[in-house]
């Protein structure tokens, strides 16, 4: 009996050592992978830190309105977010790479579905970037163009035009991203819908005398125009 | 070279048969028919008048109007004005008329007079506004004179103003032209105006004609091009000025045709007028200025009402164009009520030249920036009306002058921020 369970226990430690001397090269290959991934992933965060310098990449960034939602976040600044991001991308990448080098059986479906996802989630990344900043252009167009024609709330329709931009911008990201896209389209469908049914509704009982100060503004002005000269500017 | 692409071949055959003339009188329309003939009678009077003996050619540039612009050119007999003047020219007078496109242009209207100026080798070229009820024929001669008799290369007009009509130009683009380029020239954004054969082939292969809009008016950076390229420059006073449809137009598209093209044309020009210390006079022919004061009834409150909304609306985008201290002054401006309300010179000027740089600098979109002026000029504007109600000619000249020399003295302001050392 004792001798049976020596066997065992001794075929048991043979197996694992075989096992562990069958795996210790892996092993060290994929953290000779994960070592030498993070320093490329430095290095890239390095270079990519230095080119969006160059390229005023926060200044273009505040212009989106990107900047401010990352204060108001308490995030770093674009150029680092970015920066930061590519290194961790890039470095699970290498991360990903070494554990499918290990061989384990389930981890290399999870593997190539990183690797899949990668691509959508550029261009997600850049739909919400270049989302951002048709909503800024679009906010302050609409912001200067009612200050100028003497619009009442100004602030408030340039608000509006960038929430409902935004709001069209996410619902686009998360289909790219393939997050619960259907719930997301009609989530966006019934959102939108009522946002312009509220409106409706709140200019045609909450604004009616909004409207009528609107009106009677512009229909003075033109009285006034008749009485008052108008010198040109040029 | 003139690009012929531009132009059709009707019209080319007609410049064929006109062939090299001394004068050239362009005469942009659109609809003008009820107008235009007082400006082409004083047009062939001042020819007959004054260019007898010169090959002479006046230019109908068309878009497209519907109301038989062309042919009340075409058919405004001379032979009027060869009796009134008792005298003939020597060589025939021709009158051209081309349809550039089917709606209006100006700057594909200049283009068409630029190009057809430079194939016909013309010497000396005005450009006549058909609205010009008031022009007579001396003013045209008085155009055309110092061009061809005089070798000047541009000659830009004054006129006679009520002291509130053209603030935008008192108080932004003759200031700051003066104070960039060094020379007074009153009046650098015209609809009538003349330059040497010279000046037009200059301009037409300079100008980046591709990038032109419909609404682009190129009359302001053809002034700068004549400012900043050396040409010689003088003054006609062409009297009282009638009123156009430019001047009708909306405050926001007028400065972006006028303060737009101004700081736009900054940039290529930098290393001309960065060189620039001081203002010259420009030879002037006539009164440098001559201003009616009879009393008008303006909405001064609107005025101010709108500037102290925009500052308060715009403070997130003014806050990427101007100074922080710049815009803790607008702020403290558009709180103050109507009887402390003064946007001073030194405000005013450094608000303009921040404008500038930041629009030099492009931190938001160009057309952005002329459009957040808008209400700042207003409040400037209201200041210019309260400061002026009751002065005389002399005394808004002198105002005038004073805004001038703050250009003048803060320029060095404006070099700071365009080379970023502010």
């Amino acid at each position: 009996m004792r001798d049976i369970i020596v066997g065992e226990l001794t075929q048991a430690a043979q197996e694992i050592f075989r096992g562990f001397a069958h795996l210790l090269p892996r092993l060290i290959v994929m953290l000779v992978i994960v070592f030498v991934g993070w320093l490329i992933a430095y290095v890239i965060r390095a270079i990519l830190r230095s080119i969006l310098q160059f390229a005023k990449f926060d200044r273009l960034s505040e212009r989106a309105g990107a900047s401010q939602l990352l204060t108001h976040a308490a995030l770093p600044t674009p150029t680092e977010l970015v920066s930061r991001f590519v290194f961790w991308i890039a470095w699970i990448g290498f991360i990903m790479l070494g554990i499918s080098v290990l061989g384990i059986g389930g981890l290399q479906e999870h593997v190539e579905r990183f690797f899949f996802f990668l691509p959508r989630l550029f261009v997600a990344l850049l739909i919400l970037f270049f989302g951002l900043l048709v909503a800024s252009f679009f906010a302050r167009a609409i912001l200067l163009a009612s200050v100028n024609a003497n619009f009442p709330s100004p602030r408030l329709l340039s608000i509006s035009a960038r929430t409902i931009i935004i709001i069209f911008v996410l619902s686009m990201v998360f289909e790219e991203l393939g997050v619960a896209d259907q719930t997301v389209i009609l989530a966006f469908g019934i959102a939108f819908g009522a946002v312009m049914l509220g409106l409706a509704i709140a200019f045609g009982f909450g604004g009616k005398d909004l409207a009528q100060r609107f009106l009677e503004n512009r229909f003075l002005r033109e009285r006034r125009m008749e009485k008052e000269d108008e010198p040109s500017p040029l | 070279m003139a690009d012929e692409s531009i132009l059709s071949d009707d019209f080319i055959r007609q410049l064929i048969d006109v062939g090299e003339v001394d004068i050239l009188v362009g005469v942009p329309t659109h609809n003008d028919a009820k107008t235009v003939e007082p400006a082409i009678r004083a047009i062939q009077a001042g020819i007959v008048k004054t260019f007898p003996r010169e090959r002479a050619v006046i230019l109908n540039a068309d878009g497209g109007s519907n109301d038989g612009t062309p042919d009340v050119i075409m058919g405004a007999s001379i032979d009027e004005q060869h009796r009134s003047f008792n005298g003939y020219t020597l060589r025939t007078l021709h009158a051209i008329s081309t349809r550039y496109a089917n709606s209006p242009s100006n700057a594909a209207a200049l283009r068409t007079i630029l190009a057809a100026a430079e194939l016909l080798r013309a010497k000396a070229c005005s450009v006549i506004c058909p609205e010009s009820s008031n022009i007579e024929a001396e003013g045209v001669a008085n155009l055309l004179r110092p061009i061809y008799r005089d070798h000047f290369d541009f000659v830009a007009p004054i006129y006679r103003r009520h002291k509130f009509e053209g603030v935008l130009l008192t108080n932004l683009l003759y200031p700051m032209t003066r104070a960039l380029f060094g020379q007074r020239v009153r009046e650098p954004y015209a609809s009538e105006f003349a330059f040497s054969g010279r000046l037009a082939s200059q301009f037409l292969n300079r100008h980046q004609w591709n990038e032109e809009t419909k609404d682009y008016d190129p009359e302001l950076e053809l002034t700068v091009t004549a400012l900043s390229d050396g040409c010689r420059v003088c003054q006609t006073f062409l009297g009282t000025r009638s009123p156009t449809k430019r001047q009708s137009r909306d405050l926001v598209d007028a400065m972006r045709q006028t303060v737009g093209v101004l700081f736009s044309s900054l940039d290529g020009t930098f290393s001309v007028w960065s060189a620039k210390t001081a203002s010259q006079p420009v030879p002037t022919n006539g009164p440098e200025f001559e201003l009616s004061v009879d009393p008008l009834r303006i909405n001064r409150k609107q005025l101010k009402e709108m500037f102290s909304a925009g500052v308060v609306e715009l403070e997130s985008v003014l806050r990427s164009i101007v100074s922080s201290a710049t815009l803790s002054e607008l702020q403290q401006l558009a709180r103050a009520d109507e009887d402390n309300f003064r946007f001073h010179p030194e405000l005013w000027v450094k608000t303009v030249y921040e404008f500038a740089a930041s629009y030099h600098k492009a931190v938001m979109s160009r057309d952005h920036i002329v459009q957040a002026l808008v209400p700042l000029y207003r409040g400037r504007m209201f200041t210019f009306l309260v400061e002026n109600r009751t002065a005389s000619a002399a005394e808004v000249g002198n105002n005038i002058e004073s805004l001038c020399l703050e250009f003048e003295r803060l320029k060095p302001y404006l070099l700071e921020l365009w080379n970023g050392r502010k």
